[in-house]
């Protein structure tokens, strides 16, 4: 216990963690991660009130993270209340690119549970590993590899929630031995329309998703692995109540092989060298909706190359971590429309005129030891970002608005920070500062009337953008003790050149009933502020009261409100735990949204509050055992929406749940 | 034996020589006629004249023709006419021409000439067209005068109107033949019609275009530049923005040079479409 351990500290109701861990010359070394746990580990369960969760659900825990909804499927994570394009989502260090325009397929759309045991959550600059981001990063990891004794593993998985008859079905078989090791996952999600509070049906709000993953992994010498991982992702009938569309099929396709070398006794602790490739096919389409002015299609695919190479490396108090990362990625999205009058010519443009990205880019950071209690670490990020436009059709439509413009961008992206840990007597501080680029998206950038359903205007990409930047100071402090567990943290972030697509009256907009046109470019400076508070109380060894609050701010250099930026939000619970029972009573909260921006849709979201309770129970029949998990959400059936869902489309009402994992 | 040899060689080198001059000349004449389709064979006693032209059939609209005279006797073409055609529409009540240009040789070398004619309308049951081709050769003149046929077209092209100085006007669609989604180079003529058998070009004026998709919205596209003359007697150009595919729209309003508009509306919310415009599709 005293040498070598990890902590799992549990500071939220759930699973939240910091990964503390205990250095050889037992001087401690708090990394600024967070550390969620998903995976589908009979340990895990038992922390998990909803172990067949979505990701989405999981990532939503951490105090970083919050979701915007365009329906009950596919949310997009926002880091430090920053979308997308100022995030960088990962999986396992591998570079996926959604291929809708409209945002409708963020990554974590295309994995399951049962991909991942965990998601590693990193703030601001810090997350800079595996490319560029100013807002943060989530690396969602893939099952861990386990050589091991001879032993087989098979377990069905199985859920059901009432208020959207949604049914959960799933299998893992998992084999591992001295030099080989095999993961198998398939699961299942099927899902009717859910209803808002008093029985309101919402329409469009079904889906299904099939996901289907392997890992295969083999030791090729005493240090050395080789592993293969296989995503296969695929889901039709998705409804977006919030939109206009739906879609037909998101389909990805992810591959990767690993190389990884892990010597004993070496000051190379670990080098892990990945080359991978993945391809998405999303199809948007409005047939299912009646009533629409015009009907139309609009496929995307995105499909990316790449490769890293990563080393840790120690030398007597520098820990040193070098990522060579490249990827190369291809964007492409069509509209098609259909006119009433059959005998005219279909309209269709390129909405994503095949934009092909490439990036090479070096990570290096050294965590050093300062002393006994303290610890600073050093990164700098240094990479090179090809953009070309590879349709000639897609170029000269962008030089409607662009004469000048040239198929290729280039641009150069640095970014680099300091952090400084301190711990004494139970109390870590810590204090950060940096300094972060990144490029415009493709939409941002090379976007071609894409319709933005919330504010109601068409959006053209600007391939003149200058580079997004941000100054950044962070802070936390944080106390535990045998009863006690508090910790604050603030992080403050000064934009310059902030990408925002401001309206050009000039304009006519192409969709009928949109408001106008708007153009990406750049606010001069912007700032977003943002404050979390967790704490923690163990009542006794059976009752833990759990309280997390989080406000931010986000203004314009105009001191208007930036969009999508959370209003004072809190959650706090209870859980009982005795032996195999675990309970839970939550309360989720957010207060009024008194900073909002009219002109990009957003308006007045009210206060709410709802319950959720929850228990759980683990039976044991011989050899097998199983864990059930069971629950109401918003409990009192509640009408409300939050300040992140899509024009204000209502959440869902009361929801019951059961889960079953059955472990052979 | 050997000046026999060497008689042969040179006849042979001379013929070579002979054959590929000719040859040259008959491909340039294929260079220039390359894209084109022999529409119409005109002839008399002397001569038959051969009309060609991009499309398959002479259209309402701006029809760029090349021809050739071929000497029927000597079955030579001829490379040194003065050529001077005349388009008439009889109609039921009237007589009246069109637009048109001289007729102008292709290369010096070539036995092509060209020319265009604007045709405002088509042909029917009862009223026609025919071609007057008059030519002097040598000094000596040569006329045919032949029946035409033009058809319709699905697309507006031509807008024929008396504006509100109550002259009247041919506005007429030329280029871009081929549009793209992109900005296309837009060539308009706008001519005037002085009596039943003039229409001169009218100068200095500005065609105001507005490209509108009525199929969606009737929305509009940026950047549009509206045609108007770089020099005298040269026709409108302007830039076409075309943001997709399909059926566009392209409203119009002739200005003189004082700017005042003489014909067509802008478009607003109450006025979807102007009375004068150009339609394609694509």
């Amino acid at each position: 216990m005293k040498n070598t351990f990890i902590i799992l500290l549990m500071f939220l109701s759930t699973s939240i963690s910091f990964a503390q861990k205990k250095e050889k010359d037992s001087i401690k070394v708090i990394e600024l991660k967070e550390v969620i746990l998903i995976g589908k580990k009979a340990a895990e369960y038992e922390k998990n009130s909803k172990s067949l969760s979505t990701i989405e659900a999981f990532l939503h825990q951490s105090s970083s993270i919050n979701m915007i909804k365009r329906g009950a499927y596919a949310w997009e994570p926002i880091i430090n209340n920053m979308p997308t394009e100022r995030t960088l989502v990962t999986i396992d260090g591998m570079r996926i690119f959604g291929a809708c325009t409209d945002k409708m397929d963020p990554i974590t759309s295309y994995i399951e549970v049962t991909n991942l045991s965990e998601a590693v959550i990193q703030d601001g600059q810090s997350g800079s590993l595996f490319g560029n981001t100013i807002g943060g990063s989530v690396d969602l990891k893939r099952n861990k590899p386990v050589f091991g004794e001879k032993k087989l593993e098979t377990q069905f998985h199985s859920g059901f929630e009432t208020n959207n008859s949604q049914k959960i079905l799933g299998s893992s078989v998992n084999f591992k031995n001295e030099s080989f090791y095999f993961d198998l996952d398939i699961m299942s999600r099927n899902a009717e329309n859910y209803s808002a509070a008093n029985h309101q049906e919402v329409l469009y709000s079904q889906f299904n998703k099939l996901n289907f993953s392997t890992t295969f992994g083999f030791r090729i010498k005493e240090h050395k692995l080789l592993e293969t991982s296989i995503i296969y992702d695929k889901a039709t009938d998705v409804g977006y109540p919030a939109l206009p569309m739906d879609v037909s099929l998101a389909e990805a396709f992810i591959t990767s092989i690993k190389y990884e070398v892990v010597p004993k006794n070496s000051t190379i602790k670990n080098w892990e060298t990945k080359i991978y490739f993945n391809t998405i096919k999303h199809v948007m389409d409005d047939t299912t909706r009646p009533n629409v002015p015009i009907h139309m299609d609009m496929p995307g695919w995105s499909e990316t190359f790449g490769f890293y190479s990563k080393l840790k490396y120690s030398f007597e108090k520098h820990h040193f971590l070098v990522n060579l990362n490249s990827f190369y990625n291809k964007s492409l999205a069509e509209m098609t429309m259909y006119p009433n009058n059959p005998n005219e010519n279909l309209m269709f443009m390129l909405t994503w005129p095949d934009v092909r990205t490439l990036y090479n880019g070096v990570f290096l950071e050294d965590s050093f030891t300062v002393s006994k209690n303290s610890n600073l670490t050093l990164n700098i990020s240094l990479g090179n970002h090809l953009n070309t436009v590879s349709s000639q059709f897609g170029l000269e439509s962008l030089q409607i608005f662009y004469p000048e413009m040239s198929d290729k961008k280039n641009r150069f992206l640095k970014s680099f920070g300091a952090n400084y840990h301190f711990s004494k007597s139970g109390f870590h501080y810590h204090f950060g500062v940096a300094y972060s680029e990144r490029a415009p998206s493709v939409s941002e950038g090379y976007g071609f009337y894409l319709f933005n359903s919330f504010d109601g205007f068409d959006n053209i990409g600007n391939p003149n953008l200058k580079n997004e930047s941000a100054i950044e100071g962070s802070f936390s402090i944080g106390l535990k003790k045998e009863k006690l567990m508090i910790k604050a943290n603030a992080s403050y972030f000064y934009f310059y050149d902030y990408i925002i697509a401001q309206t050009d009256f000039s304009l006519s907009p192409m969709t009928i009933g949109a408001n106008g046109v708007r153009v990406y470019s750049a606010l001069d400076t912007a700032t977003i502020f943002n404050t979390s508070l967790s704490f923690e109380y163990f009542v006794n060894p059976f009752f833990t009261w759990n309280l997390q609050t989080t406000y931010a701010i986000g203004k314009t250099n105009d001191n208007e409100n930036l969009p999508f930026i959370s209003p004072f939000s809190y959650t706090s619970s209870l859980r009982f735990k005795k032996n195999k029972f675990t309970s839970e009573i939550q309360l989720v909260g957010n207060a009024t949204q008194s900073n909002f921006n009219a002109e990009f849709g957003e308006d007045q979201t009210p206060n709410f509050a709802i319950l959720n309770i929850n228990a759980g129970y683990q039976f044991k029949f011989g050899n097998t055992k199983l864990m059930l998990k069971t629950g109401i959400e918003n409990v009192f059936d509640k009408n409300y929406s939050t300040y992140a869902d899509w024009n204000n489309i209502p959440r869902m009402g009361r929801n019951m749940y059961v889960n079953l994992n059955y472990l052979l | 034996m050997k000046p026999y040899f060497k008689k042969l060689a040179i006849l042979l080198i001379a013929t070579i020589a002979f054959a590929s001059c000719s040859k040259d000349v008959n491909e340039t004449e294929m260079n220039e006629l390359e894209g084109f389709t022999k529409i119409r064979e005109l002839s008399n006693s002397t001569h038959t004249i051969e009309l060609y032209s991009e499309k398959e059939a002479l259209i309402v609209g701006y029809n760029e023709i090349k021809l050739r005279i071929l000497d029927n006797s000597s079955d030579i073409f001829v490379k040194n006419a003065q050529i001077s055609w005349n388009p008439v529409m009889h109609m039921m009540m009237m007589n009246h021409s069109c637009p048109k240009s001289t007729v102008e040789k292709v290369a010096d070398e070539g036995n092509l000439y060209e020319g265009y004619i604007v045709f405002q309308m088509e042909e029917n049951a009862s009223e026609y067209w025919d071609l007057t081709i008059d030519y002097t050769i040598d000094g000596v003149d040569y006329s045919i005068t032949s029946e035409i046929d033009v058809l319709a077209t699905d697309k507006r092209t031509v807008n024929s109107f008396t504006g509100s100085d109550n002259v009247r006007y041919l506005v007429t669609y030329i280029e871009s033949t081929e549009p793209k989604v992109a900005i296309n180079d837009m060539k308009i003529g706008v001519w005037k019609m002085e009596n039943m058998m003039s229409f001169p070009m009218v100068d200095d004026y500005t065609v105001k275009i507005d490209p509108r998709m009525p199929s969606m919205g009737n929305h509009s596209s940026p950047n549009n530049v509206n045609a108007t003359q770089s020099n005298p007697g040269a026709f409108y150009e302007g830039k076409l923005s075309l943001t997709m595919t399909g059926y566009w729209k392209i409203n119009l309003q002739l200005a003189n040079a004082d700017g005042t508009v003489l014909k067509g509306e802008e478009i607003s919310s109450t006025v979807e479409s102007s009375s004068i415009f150009f339609e394609i599709e694509f």
